[in-house]
């Protein structure tokens, strides 16, 4: 194909695409007007049916909690994949990173970036937890709180090193957490399907609007999302980070 | 639209540009990092915090990072 077929196809192409594309936008309801009944649906009614004060939140995790189920699964599934591709193999050794090789000397961190990192990690830590448990009153939730989370483990492997990194999180809590906050919410829905006969529905007390403790189930779930996000997070970082090879190869260098 | 939804709007076109037009893979990794607090901005801005928060946690930082990881771990292996 000669350059300037290919250029004769672009522009044919370039054309269709970007007249769909302007009609498509043409077609736009106005800036700022919302016509679906959803929404305002949800505004009117959820506090007073669900005693939340974030309708994200109760959208997500209650009046869709079946849907959220699917995608913790695809980040479970996701993350999981990925394990299996990076994780060491049969007669592979896990090793750390080619940084710490014997014969390459990396400069040490500096004592201001080790204290500011560490300050920012607890910073970082509070403001995960809080996000976290205040998703059902306060914007974010469990998958926003759980990446903060998973940042803050990154901080301490900028600020302080790779060692460090891996002994605030190890593989078997990593591992752990995102199993385990995969499963809970799954066993949240068998048990209310148990107890109530539909799945997902929430039948918890659902104590006083404003408070931590309100929203039946949804705090629940929510705290599952958190732990199962944060400890795939920081396993798919992990994953990236570390060096697998068979015991004949030399380490890189 | 207020000037703020605007200058948000810019922001995010200039941003989604520059890291286009940024060729080395490092620089890249810190625009995209930066067009995407645009993102989260403009997020905030339109009324949609929780999204805002996702934004800001995945495109400025996580995304950011892995990337940079990836072109460290390529560059050890080609010298």
């Amino acid at each position: 194909m000669t350059p300037r077929i290919r250029v004769c196809l672009f522009g044919f192409g370039a054309l269709v695409v970007g007249a769909l594309l302007l009609g498509g936008v043409d077609g736009l309801p106005p800036f700022g007007h919302y016509r679906g009944p959803y929404g305002d649906v949800i505004n009117a009614v959820a506090v007073d049916e669900r005693h939340v004060t974030n309708m994200a939140t109760a959208v997500n995790f209650d009046y869709r909690a079946f849907d959220t189920l699917g995608e913790e699964y695809i980040l479970f599934a996701a993350v999981t994949g990925l394990a299996l591709l990076l994780r060491q193999g049969r007669g592979e050794i896990e090793d750390e990173p080619a940084e710490y090789a014997a014969d390459r000397r990396v400069p040490p961190h500096g004592d201001a970036l080790r204290g500011i990192g560490l300050l920012m990690t607890a910073v970082t830590v509070l403001v995960g937890v809080y996000v976290v448990l205040h998703a059902h009153l306060t914007p974010g939730g469990g998958f926003q709180g759980g990446t903060i989370l998973g940042t803050a483990c990154l901080l301490v492997y900028l600020s302080v090193g790779y060692r460090e990194f891996r002994a605030v999180s190890p593989r078997w809590l990593l591992d752990g957490a995102d199993a385990a906050g995969a499963g809970a919410y799954a066993l949240v829905g068998i048990g209310t399907l148990l107890a109530s006969g539909t799945f997902l529905l929430n039948v918890l007390p659902l104590g006083t609007t404003k408070s931590l403790f309100s929203g039946g189930m949804i705090p629940v779930i929510n705290l599952a999302v958190g732990l199962e996000v944060a400890g795939g997070f920081i396993l798919v970082f992990t994953e990236f980070l570390k060096d697998t090879r068979k015991p004949s190869e030399a380490k890189r260098p | 639209m207020n000037a703020l939804v605007y200058g948000a709007l810019v922001l995010v076109a200039l941003g989604g540009t520059a890291v286009v037009l940024t060729r080395d893979l490092v620089n890249q990794a810190i625009v995209l990092s930066l067009y995407g607090m645009a993102l989260a901005l403009l997020f905030l801005v339109l009324q949609a915090p929780d999204v805002a928060f996702s934004e800001i946690t995945v495109g400025s930082a996580a995304l950011p990072l892995i990337l940079l990881v990836t072109i460290a771990k390529v560059r050890e292996r080609v010298p």
